[in-house]
């Protein structure tokens, strides 16, 4: 028996050890040999983009930050989607939000908290960061960036609405939880109660969190900033946007390049591709290559 | 290429009138290739030559008990050299400066991928170098998928065969599911990943100044045959933290979809063995069927939620687009979501945790289906035919008839290995979350709080039990007790399950073959795989209502 166990035990080294040099050097090094075939040679190294002189300027398939030191957008370039990965678009990083639907809540940074620590720097939920981006957005291309849930100064319109009975009864206390005081509430009464702002570092987990979807809006119409441009993509390193954000940057670019927009609109049209064979994947601008083509043709003035 | 002139929803429910097309057209060939694989009396020169390396007599046949026994001992012996080339990382070729994995992150990961979860508590791109990917994760990919089918050929030796003692041998099976089936079509499909610009090279990676005058380290890596078997064994683990949102691992509509049928073949083509075997292949098309009609439930589900973008943050943004990548879309990533759980594969091309309420309650359920639709290579297969004897044994009481599956009588052995195997996963999901949810250590890993941070932690244990290995991300698991307990979730989901159906097998091989009589009940029509399906559901709904009205449901319902 004993020797059976061992027997068994060295034939399954054995055979581990074989398996790993076929699948796990011979196979890998072949789809490596077949990879430098031309044609797929440059895919196989990432699909990389070379200026003239040789240096890599980065990779058509994986997204760039376009913006300067301090993270304001560069309005020459076409804008990339908000990005979770490092301080954005780090391939080491690559990471999503991982927030939920329902992270509507911040920690508003406490100034009574020690420097540093997580209360003094505070917490925007993933619906105030849609909320900032859209406003941030709007203000960029000139357009309105109200969304649903959003207030008009683009934090999450989220009151908790303390009430007599725990979940039911009138309401008693009612806190825009994301707008830390002195800021005025986004609403002044609600069910007859005088909304109050959020003083930072209380807690009012014992009332009921409730998003006010009609917040900060003039109209019912569909948010103007397109849903790609507020939202992080899956691996941070999204190098497309929208047809339709793509659009909306256009006027600033062509402005701010002194073009005429109908030939950034062409420019955009190059770099937009459809659904491969009519319906895998989407219709997307690749950012990346357009705004490498946008500074070989036009570059800026002065 | 044209255009977009389809709306979403129709190139998404192309797309997956497109994949069953496929697989309807893939099953019969693969599934007679792998017919032959199991049935074979020849071996190849390749294969002699490993057998006489090994040591193994390769026509002698096992017992159940020896079979089980050569599983255990290739697995732990797996654990055991994984952990140890991961440890060792840093003295190693390849490994690209970084240093051994931590101790209880080695283990997570060892057990990990050789239970076929392929669950991750480390990040692709900051841990693991290129040796380590490809001569340790990567073989894995290919064995663990080898041991899950050759469990499943086990199974069907025990039903196909009459008074026979044995169910044939491990290491042939093994070998010959490595090298004839998942050697050649990853190859075959790396190399289609390549055509899409999927990277591969041993690079340590490129150093761009960006259009904006930034930097970015542009990683390298032999992504495209990790990527190939990573789809193709339903392993899931990604060769980036991103997993398969990464543009490196799938950077188009097309990869993407390749993808997606990559994960559904195999599993898809095991019934037409079970068929073939059995000698009635109206028995594997029934259980292909109920396979089908689960899965494409869960693909509309999956479909359905995701486009209506419930809840407060998608209500805001107006579609479900946080943690989607712009070329998949919607509709194409739910579509991925739902093929990865419902096999156990566990790859995410989108970000499961930041779904609509409703999305991630689909997801969740898909797992806790206990992966039979088609659920993972071999494993799927195994599961659903156990789930068969219990829905027989359930319609043989009915009618108060002595049940058989195939024409052999399912008596109180094989009832009990049956029940038992049933038991094994909702008990270490439900013990495990509760367990997790009873240490205030554990709750801290919560990224969200609420419903939503239970359906983290439920999540992450149905992963790690159902061997599926996608996350609710935001739960923070490499720490000491995620790495522990769900290290030791995986082990037990993927073993005592594999006992108990080789103990099935054996005790099913040993009878002999009872004859079809009036009053048996036929297992190949519709009214069967409208049995089996409501034993499935019923079976996944009372045992899991509970938490998930704690979660998902009270997140979508407040």
């Amino acid at each position: 028996m004993r020797s059976s166990w061992l027997s068994t035990h060295l034939a399954a080294v054995r055979a581990l050890l074989v398996l790993t040099v076929l699948l796990g050097l011979v196979y890998p090094l072949a789809v490596l040999a077949v990879g430098r075939l031309p044609g797929l040679r440059e895919r196989a190294d990432g699909s990389l983009l070379h200026r003239p002189d040789g240096s890599v300027a980065g990779s058509s398939l994986v997204g760039q930050s376009f913006t300067d030191a301090d993270g304001k957008p560069l309005l020459r370039y076409f804008q990339t989607r908000p990005s979770a990965a490092g301080d954005g678009y780090d391939p080491t990083a690559t990471s999503a939000s991982n927030l939920g639907p329902e992270d509507v809540v911040d920690t508003l940074p406490d100034p009574k908290a020690a420097p540093g620590s997580d209360e003094a720097e505070g917490r925007q939920s993933l619906l105030t960061q849609v909320c900032a981006r859209s406003a941030e957005v709007g203000a960029t291309e000139g357009v309105d960036g109200a969304r649903p849930f959003c207030t008009r100064d683009g934090v999450g319109a989220v009151l908790v609405v303390v009430r007599t009975e725990g979940l039911t009864g009138p309401a008693t206390t009612v806190v825009s939880v994301n707008q830390a005081c002195p800021e005025q509430p986004f609403l002044a009464t609600y069910e007859g109660v005088r909304v109050s702002c959020a003083i930072p570092g209380d807690d009012y987990s014992h009332g009921v969190v409730t998003p006010v979807r009609d917040a900060g809006r003039t109209s019912a119409a569909a948010p103007v900033v397109p849903s790609d441009a507020v939202t992080a993509s899956g691996s941070g390193l999204d190098p497309d946007v929208s047809p339709a954000y793509a659009q909306l940057q256009v006027p600033r670019v062509a402005r701010e390049r002194g073009v005429d927009p109908d030939q950034v609109e062409q420019l955009v049209a190059a770099h937009t591709s459809g659904r491969a064979l009519g319906f895998l994947g989407e219709p997307v601008v690749d950012v990346v290559t357009l705004n490498a083509d946008l500074d070989t043709r036009f570059p800026r003035r002065g | 290429m044209s255009t977009g002139l389809m709306s979403t929803p129709l190139a998404g429910t192309t797309l997956v009138a497109a994949l069953v097309l496929l697989l309807v057209l893939v099953h019969r060939p693969l599934g007679a290739h792998l017919h032959r694989v199991a049935t074979s009396e020849r071996d190849l020169g390749v294969e002699r030559f490993v057998y006489r390396l090994v040591g193994v007599d390769a026509r002698a046949e096992q017992s159940w008990a020896a079979y089980a026994r050569s599983v255990l001992a290739f697995s732990a012996v797996s654990v055991l050299l994984l952990y140890a080339l991961l440890r060792a990382q840093a003295v190693l070729p390849l490994s690209l400066g970084f240093g051994g994995v931590e101790p209880s992150q080695a283990w997570n990961t060892a057990i990990s991928f050789v239970t076929n979860t392929n669950w991750q508590s480390y990040s692709g791109e900051s841990t693991m170098g290129h040796l380590a990917q490809m001569a340790g994760l990567a073989v894995q990919n290919f064995v663990s998928a080898a041991v899950g089918i050759a469990v499943a050929f086990a199974l069907i030796r025990g039903l196909a065969r009459a008074s026979s003692a044995t169910l044939g041998n491990f290491w042939v099976d093994l070998v010959r599911v490595s090298l004839r089936v998942l050697l050649p079509l990853a190859f075959v499909a790396a190399l289609v990943l390549l055509a899409t610009g999927v990277v591969q090279n041993l690079s340590s990676g490129v150093d761009a100044t960006t259009l904006a005058g930034g930097t970015q380290h542009l990683t390298g890596g032999p992504v495209a045959s990790q990527e190939a078997i990573k789809e193709l064994g339903t392993n899931g683990g990604g060769f980036y933290n991103a997993n398969s949102a990464h543009p490196f691992e799938n950077p188009s509509g097309v990869s993407n979809a390749f993808e997606i049928f990559l994960i559904l073949v195999i599993p898809f083509s095991l019934p037409r063995v079970f068929g073939l075997m059995t000698g009635d292949t109206g028995q594997g098309r029934a259980i292909a069927l109920t396979m089908a009609v689960l899965a494409l439930a869960g693909v509309a589900l999956a479909n359905l939620a995701l486009a209506q973008a419930g809840g407060t943050v998608p209500g805001a943004v107006g579609a479900a687009t946080e943690g989607v990548e712009t070329r998949f879309g919607i509709s194409q990533s739910a579509t991925f979501a739902a093929a990865t759980t419902l096999t156990s594969t566990g790859a995410v091309n989108s970000f499961h945790d930041s779904f609509p309420a409703a999305g991630g309650g689909v997801v969740l359920l898909n797992m806790m289906l206990g992966e039979v639709a088609p659920g993972g290579v071999g494993s799927g297969l195994y599961g659903l035919l156990v789930l068969a004897v219990i829905t027989v044994f359930v319609a043989g009481l009915m009618v108060g008839r002595t049940p058989e599956y195939v024409g052999k009588k399912i008596g109180g052995r094989e009832i009990k290995f049956a029940s038992l195997y049933f038991l094994v996963t909702p008990a270490l999901v439900l013990v495990g979350t509760a367990a997790a949810m009873a240490l205030p250590s554990a709750r801290a890993s919560m990224l969200n709080s609420g419903p939503h941070g239970l359906s983290e932690v439920l999540y992450a244990y149905t992963s790690a039990a159902n061997n599926n290995g996608s996350a609710f991300a935001g739960l923070s698991a490499n720490t000491t007790w995620y790495n522990t307990t769900l290290g030791l979730a995986m082990a037990f989901g993927r073993f005592v399950p594999v006992v108990l159906v080789l103990g099935l097998a054996g005790s099913l091989a040993a009878q002999g073959r009872a004859a079809t009589t009036a009053g048996t009940l036929p297992t190949r029509g519709p009214l069967f795989v409208g049995m089996l399906l409501a034993v499935t559901v019923v079976l996944v709904a009372l045992t899991y209502l509970p938490a998930l009205a704690l979660g998902p449901l009270a997140e979508a319902l407040s």
